[in-house]
């Protein structure tokens, strides 16, 4: 790792402030992304801003069917929470799936989503749920905020303080997690909503999470698995690696989601 | 550097680090704690893990300044009096380990372990648990019987039984 300069500020302002003073500076949330990533040396800020000590961050709040989730939550805790559970068991079941008790411990859902890793399991929860990111300048729909790759719709200076959505009637989640990485190799995140359904994808995109039209409108005629009989989805835009072709990918995209839409009906 | 000061195993430490020191290398190196191991160093294998707060976490993917104000458990803190830890002593009793380079950071995870469970723990719910641990000499069966049975007496059952 090279050398850094470690911060902690105690509020939202006061970090967007140090990151401003600083030369190349980089938030660090729960760290299990980049710190590991410094150690490889594929990244190196001159700064960076700890957001573990930052209160208006942290807690879970749920209102009837309004959720709330402070960013510097951890996985742990998501997993764990029971009035989430009572609402949205599916973000419970997605969350202690996430690594591996150690990394639950210490990675947060605002990290996650602000690093929109493809494979992250997330992003596609926050697709599906239709939820609103909530930052340090704005509030933006999951639909404006993940934009690619890696890629986010938040600026160097932003951070994401808080995730909101209003619990779905029924919601379900399945991954084929990497052998190895326990990374989705392919994720479907479905919610049933009375606006419709909504199916996002993780790990299969190249560029990173997706939501599958197809799959939605089929799904909002009829909420079963056997909705999905005969749908097909392209491999063009897939992802192919060491670990699985495009075309692989393709197909476990629908049987993730079926999968997704059983846990969901229960 | 970073003025940082934390408890560990009960006892007050400070220290002046660079900032992009590890925890893992502040406990081995600085404070001589050689318990805790560095395995993979891609936080991946689980050798490295002590209890920060009271949650097990690898030390190999942690800031020593992010730790500082916090209090540390390292395998070294477990044993009281001379007597081993209940998972100490059931890793012992059933063999739990072939080359013990693993071992530190096992036990260290199953006593969070436990300590999440307080109900008792079933057999796949222990290697469900153990995804962040690798080890590469036992096939991990005599890892599992030893939380297993650790479990057990921590809770009161095998009295019982």
């Amino acid at each position: 790792m090279y050398q850094t300069t470690y911060h902690r500020p105690s509020s939202v302002t006061e970090a967007v402030k140090m990151l401003g003073e600083a030369e190349d500076g980089k938030f660090l949330a729960g760290g299990q992304t980049l710190i590991p990533t410094m150690k490889q040396r594929l990244a190196a800020p001159s700064d960076v801003i700890d957001l573990r000590h930052i209160a208006e961050m942290k807690g879970i709040t749920v209102n009837g069917r309004d959720v709330r989730i402070g960013a510097g939550t951890t996985h742990a805790e998501v997993a764990e929470h029971t009035g989430l559970a009572s609402v949205c068991p599916a973000i419970c079941h997605l969350a202690s799936h996430i690594g591996d008790p150690h990394v639950r411990h210490m990675g947060t859902i605002g990290g996650s989503i602000a690093n929109n890793d493809p494979a992250a399991d997330y992003p596609a929860a926050m697709l599906a749920l239709n939820a609103m990111i909530h930052t340090s300048k704005r509030a933006l729909a999951a639909d404006e905020f993940f934009t690619g790759l890696f890629g986010t719709a938040l600026d160097e200076d932003e951070i994401v303080t808080a995730v909101s959505f209003t619990a779905p009637e029924k919601a379900g989640y399945a991954k084929f997690p990497n052998p190895a990485s326990r990374y989705a190799l392919t994720g479907v995140f479905v919610a049933n909503r009375p606006e419709g359904v909504r199916v996002a994808v993780t790990g299969a995109g190249e560029d990173g999470v997706f939501r599958a039209t197809a799959m939605e409108d089929a799904l909002s005629r009829s909420f079963d698995p056997s909705a999905l009989d005969g749908i097909t989805i392209s491999a063009d835009g897939l992802m192919s690696d060491i670990h699985a072709s495009a075309e692989y990918r393709a197909n476990l995209i629908v049987v993730m989601a079926k999968r997704a839409v059983q846990a969901a009906n229960g | 550097m970073a003025d940082i000061s934390m408890v560990i195993n009960g006892r007050e430490v400070r220290g002046s680090v660079e900032d992009r020191m590890l925890l893992v290398h502040f406990l081995r190196e600085s404070q001589g704690l050689t318990g805790t191991h560095v395995g993979c160093d891609t936080s991946q294998c689980g050798a490295c893990v002590v209890h920060v707060d009271g949650k097990a976490v690898k030390s190999c993917t942690m800031l020593a300044a992010q730790a500082s104000g916090c209090e540390v458990v390292t395998i070294e803190g477990l044993a009281k009096d001379g007597q081993l830890h209940p998972v100490q002593a059931a890793f012992k009793e059933h063999h739990g380990l072939q080359c013990g380079f693993c071992t530190p950071g096992m036990v260290m995870s199953a006593v969070d372990m436990i300590r999440r469970h307080p109900a008792g723990l079933d057999e796949k719910t222990v290697r469900a648990e153990l995804e962040g641990n690798i080890c590469r000499c036992t096939g991990y069966h005599n890892i599992v019987k030893a939380i297993m049975a650790a479990s057990e007496e921590m809770s009161g059952k095998a009295q019982a039984a």
